[in-house]
């Protein structure tokens, strides 16, 4: 069931690539800027790169997240949901992990590009990508509780972003600095540990909190 | 027990002693202030508007 | 504990209950920062090390523990509230909001004031006052969360929800900010002397609970507004006016 449900997000998204392509291409044009903006000496962005790819993953990841629920509102398909008997928790996790696959994963390659573009050197990629990969489910998966949340509000734009970044910060602290902490040869565990420990508590707490909000904001 | 002089320049410290204590102070007493101006404003709805409690 | 719960649930006895404590707490509060302001200003000793600059320690430790608690008063208001369907502790929640968000801001205000003669700069990116400003915007977002629904019970219960997630965030964010200072060796002041004296140390006690209890009074007349604006069309409410008009007057 789960795997049906994940099969229909992934085809939704891919009938609609203009949508779901948003985030990544949001997600390389603003690295691009840091460039521009700043320098491009390769001894000032390579320390600054981790840094700056986080905080515009996450930025991206606030972009694509008003769609999560959206269109399944607005066209009843959420009722439905709502109204079957199978868990809602599982509903959301399928959504959530269809986001990923759609948003965070081509996020987490774009990365990989950009950094090579920021003189992150291989070995300091592979490392980024790794914490990427571990931290972006989470932010998806915080990202999907307030999506429900904020689902029937007029200012869910506005207000999404505001409650989302300040719950991320741990995610941003270790992801950021589990790439530029860490040296060749030798990974930062601490980070990746912990940002281990935070996505199964994500996995485990959020999809459930998610689905309760979609209860209320349905009742709304 | 210390001197009146000691206490106002807390021994060279008194700019930031006493404005931590005045920013303190004015929010402790805003916020005693808008509490208790909300509930004025709420009885004052209810008593003058019995039925529905004033609905603008 | 359930029965007992159960009782104050009820709005009418909760009002009147808040309204009988009020005057107290008032009080309390009022002679407890008295007592502790005369001896952490005045009968306390200069530290050793910062002078007369550790005495914002009095206003800026209590502030700081009230942020804490208080979002996790709201994190177990709302669990109560969701899990036994208590619409009174989404009330208490949302009349400690503001009140949580205001000691927050003494506490970064104090702290960075208390920054400047001790590291030189008013915002050093230290682990509390870092922590302190993320718990300021959790507290901006749970605020922003209940005044977005223009149903009161969906917007009580999505305050609950995110107020609980946010709970269960903060010693993650605390936890990480450390992690993050220690890794770049930034500016960091141990606040807590193991050999603080006596006379330093009672004064930082009776302030503590002095500030417990300005927020108790506090919370009472907000809880007290928060119930008389959900439950104005009750019938108990147009009774109360009438009758006790005398009672219900501000303490």
């Amino acid at each position: 069931m789960f795997i049906e449900l994940l099969r229909r997000e992934l085809l939704i998204a891919w009938r609609r690539p203009g949508e779901s392509g948003v985030p990544v291409i949001f997600f390389l044009v603003t690295v691009m800027l840091f460039p521009l903006g700043l320098s491009r000496s390769p001894e000032l962005l390579r320390p600054m790169a981790p840094g700056i790819i986080w905080v515009v993953a996450f930025l991206a990841g606030m972009l694509g997240m008003q769609g999560l629920f959206r269109a399944d509102y607005e066209d009843g398909t959420l009722e439905q949901l709502l109204l079957t008997p199978r868990p809602l928790t599982l509903v959301v996790l399928a959504k959530a992990s269809g986001h990923w696959l759609v948003t965070g994963l081509p996020v987490v390659v774009g990365a990989g590009l950009v950094a090579g573009m920021l003189y992150v050197p291989s070995s300091g990629i592979v490392v980024m990508m790794l914490g990427l990969l571990l931290g972006t489910p989470i932010l998806t998966l915080l990202a999907t509780l307030v999506a429900a949340l904020t689902l029937t509000l007029r200012q869910a734009a506005v207000l999404a972003p505001v409650l989302i970044l300040p719950l991320a910060v741990p995610v941003l602290i270790f992801g950021a600095h589990s790439a530029s902490s860490s040296t060749p040869g030798e990974i930062n565990t601490q980070a990746f540990s912990a940002l281990g420990a935070m996505l199964i508590l994500a996995v485990s707490l959020l999809p459930p909190a998610a689905a309760l909000a979609l209860r209320i904001s349905h009742e709304n | 027990m210390r001197s009146w002089h000691e206490f106002i320049t807390m021994g060279g410290y008194a700019r930031y002693v006493w404005s931590a204590y005045g920013v303190v102070l004015i929010v402790l007493v805003a916020s005693a202030w808008s509490s208790c101006n909300g509930l004025r404003r709420i009885l004052f709805r209810v008593r003058n508007y019995p039925v529905g409690g004033g609905e603008q | 504990m359930f029965t007992w719960l159960h009782k104050l649930g009820s709005p009418p006895l909760l009002y009147r209950v808040a309204g009988r404590s009020t005057p107290w707490f008032k009080w309390t509060a009022f002679l407890l920062l008295a007592l502790g302001l005369v001896g952490g200003l005045i009968l306390a000793p200069p530290d050793y090390q910062q002078g007369d600059g550790f005495r914002i320690i009095y206003v800026h430790v209590p502030s700081a523990i009230l942020s804490l608690a208080v979002f996790v008063l709201m994190a177990v208001a709302g669990a109560i509230g969701l899990i036994w369907r208590l619409r009174m502790a989404h009330a208490v929640a949302v009349a400690a909001a503001p009140l949580g968000a205001a000691f927050t801001f003494i506490t970064l205000i104090t702290g960075s004031l208390w920054g400047k003669p001790m590291w030189g700069t008013y915002w050093a990116w230290g682990p509390r006052l870092t922590s302190e400003l993320v718990l300021l915007f959790l507290y901006f977002g749970y605020i922003a969360v209940i005044n977005a629904f223009p149903n009161q019970r969906s917007g009580d219960r999505a305050g609950a929800i995110f107020a609980i997630i946010a709970a269960v965030d903060i010693p993650i964010i605390h936890y990480s900010v450390y992690w993050w200072t220690s890794l770049h060796q930034g500016a960091s002041l141990s606040f807590t002397n193991s050999s603080i004296s006596p006379a330093m140390l009672w004064p930082l006690l009776v302030m503590i609970v002095a500030f417990t209890l300005y927020f108790c009074w506090l919370l009472s007349i907000r809880l007290r507004t928060e119930i008389l604006r959900r439950e104005r069309r009750a019938s108990w409410v147009r009774t109360l006016t009438i009758t006790g008009a005398k009672n219900a007057k501000l303490a």
